[in-house]
């Protein structure tokens, strides 16, 4: 049974019709990414995974439990985690206290050292800047903050909405290793990029989004040889 | 020196009922982008469900004396939340996604009603609380400088319960979350936060406040009638945004600014000139900061 099965998913935003019956299935332990133009619909599939748009037809099903219902704040407690386009980091807060809100919904408070000592690990930066204020890091520290927080909750699933983007081209090439490390150190990642290359070289497998459809999909190294896909996403000719 | 000490006194006890009211305009403001008009209303319905329990008291025991204004107080504060909570539910979250305008209508419209309500229940009349709940003396401070048993009564009070808040929303985990929801609801929800949890807390704790502060002032001046909760309500709202709306720290600071400079300014040049003085500065203060004294310090980095 895959971690995720999303079966038929159409969603709107009024009368725009944003998602047209999306298919899409993660196994555990996967990275599946999710490719396409803009407006394509990848961060609206995100979006109503996690719970902040509704469907309006279609299911999600999550380690077997229907998600299509379940309010955003649930299904974190759920175990997926969802990280929005565009670093939305509580720029008021200190860089620890928007960490202990990532694990907002842990109890136990060894659960949470251990998960921070995991996050820190990681993120070595984010320790020397602790006590900081958000809105003082720097852009890929911010980058850093919220992948970081996301994974405070230590969440099976985490979905990552265009992590790369407008960062340095040194740190888009970190920001894929650290994907691809927490991934191996056991979390699955459904990631949305723009940057298809990089994408495609460190997911497993990947869906190609046009229109709020899936026109394509297959094992990640398949695609990055699609001739389709590399005129519209690789930029060759 | 010592004229000037005794105004600060008394500026400092009118700046915490003004600072106990703020509080509710700028946490409300904090959560919703929302003024809270109905928050004049609640504060001065304060007053009224504090009459109503103190008189009752008095009657059931045939005597006053202070033992009885605590009881009172609880109820206040809890009366006060329940309706708090009651018009976040009835007036502000059905309109939650519909625009900016709506809910100010629907602000405008509980002010209104509870406004009426409390004239139609109560009268028109100017009410009196009980006497004798608070002893009458004056304690000697230093240089001649008196204080009233009651303004020390207000000012523990109310020093007391900022100092909780202060600490509920700077060092637990609820409290840091509603600073979180302040920034960013998606987020929040993404976080795991129970946005609207949150948000019903805080129309639990801005109107208990401000309710309790309404049966204090009463407490203090002795009489008010329905038009408190406009007169108070405005001063307690401009001192929000003195300190910077949305600002829990600024709201305390606003209140007492806005206290002090009025009583100086009533004790120093004349009570007919405090307001013109109070605005005056007051506009001088936000023309030079004009996100308040604390508002929106940390510049957000994109
Ligand atoms: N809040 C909204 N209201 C109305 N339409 C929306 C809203 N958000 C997205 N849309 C529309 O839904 C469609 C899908 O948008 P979505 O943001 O999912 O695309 P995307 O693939 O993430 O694009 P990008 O690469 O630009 O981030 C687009 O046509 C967009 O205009
Ligand atoms: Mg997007």
């Amino acid at each position: 049974m895959p971690l995720l099965r999303i079966e038929n998913l159409h969603t709107y935003y009024g009368h725009v019709h944003a998602l047209k019956g999306i298919d899409l299935e993660v196994e555990e332990g996967e990275i599946v990414t999710l490719i396409g133009a803009n407006g394509a619909g990848k961060s609206t599939t995100l979006r109503t995974i996690s719970g902040l748009v509704r469907p309006r037809e279609g299911r999600i099903e999550f380690n077997g439990h229907v998600l299509n219902h379940v309010p955003a704040h649930k299904i974190v407690q759920m175990g997926v985690c969802h990280v929005p386009e565009g670093r939305r980091i509580f720029t008021t807060l200190t860089v620890m206290e928007n960490l202990m809100m990532g694990a907002y919904t842990l109890k136990d408070d060894r659960a949470i050292r251990e998960n921070l000592q995991r996050v820190f690990d990681l993120f070595p930066r984010l320790a020397e800047r602790k006590n900081q204020l958000g809105g003082t890091l720097s852009g890929g520290e911010q980058q850093m903050l919220t992948i970081g927080r996301a994974l405070m909750s230590r969440p099976r699933l985490l979905l990552l909405d265009e992590p790369s983007l407008g960062l340095a081209p040194m740190l888009v090439k970190a920001i894929f290793e650290t994907i691809r490390e927490i991934n191996a150190r056991g979390t699955t990642i459904l990631l949305v990029e723009q940057n298809a290359r990089a994408a495609l070289k460190i997911a497993h497998r990947a869906y190609v989004l046009e229109t709020g459809r899936v026109v394509l999909s297959g094992p990640a190294q398949e695609l990055m040889r699609d001739e389709r896909v590399r005129k519209a996403y690789l930029g060759e000719r | 020196m010592q004229q000037l000490l005794q105004q600060f006194i008394n500026g400092i006890t009118i700046g915490s009922f003004y600072a106990l009211v703020a509080l509710g305009y700028t946490m409300v403001y904090g959560v919703l982008k929302l003024i809270n008009f109905a928050h004049g209303d609640l504060f001065m319905w304060g007053a009224y469900i504090g009459l109503t329990g103190l008189s009752a008291l008095v009657a059931l025991l045939a005597q006053g004396g202070p033992a009885i204004i605590a009881p009172v107080a609880v109820i206040v504060m809890v009366t006060i939340a329940l309706f708090g909570v009651l018009i976040e539910r009835v007036a502000y979250r059905p309109l939650r996604s519909a625009g900016r305008l709506a809910p100010v209508i629907s602000a405008l419209g509980a002010a209104f009603i509870l406004e009426s309500l409390a004239r139609n229940i109560y009268g028109a009349s100017w009410k009196t609380y009980p006497p004798g709940l608070v002893p009458a003396g004056k304690v000697a401070l230093v240089g001649g400088v008196r204080i009233s048993i009651m303004q020390v009564l207000v000012l523990v009070v109310s020093f007391l319960l900022m100092a909780l808040l202060y600490l509920f929303v700077y060092r637990t985990r609820i409290g840091t979350a509603m600073r979180a929801v302040s920034l960013d609801h998606e987020v929040s929800r993404l976080m795991g936060i129970d946005v609207d949890g949150i948000i019903a807390t805080v129309f639990l704790i801005g109107p208990g406040l401000g309710g309790l502060a309404g049966m204090i002032v009463a407490l203090y001046y002795g009489s008010f009638d329905f038009t408190l909760g406009w007169v108070f309500g405005l001063k307690a709202f401009i001192s929000a945004i003195l300190g910077g709306i949305g600002n829990i720290p600024g709201a305390m600071l606003g209140g007492m600014i806005l206290g002090i400079i009025e009583t100086l300014g009533a004790g120093y040049v004349s009570p007919q000139w405090k307001d013109v003085i109070a605005y005056v500065i007051l506009i001088l203060i936000l023309i030079f900061r004009p996100t308040g004294l604390l508002g929106e310090r940390v510049a957000e980095k994109l």
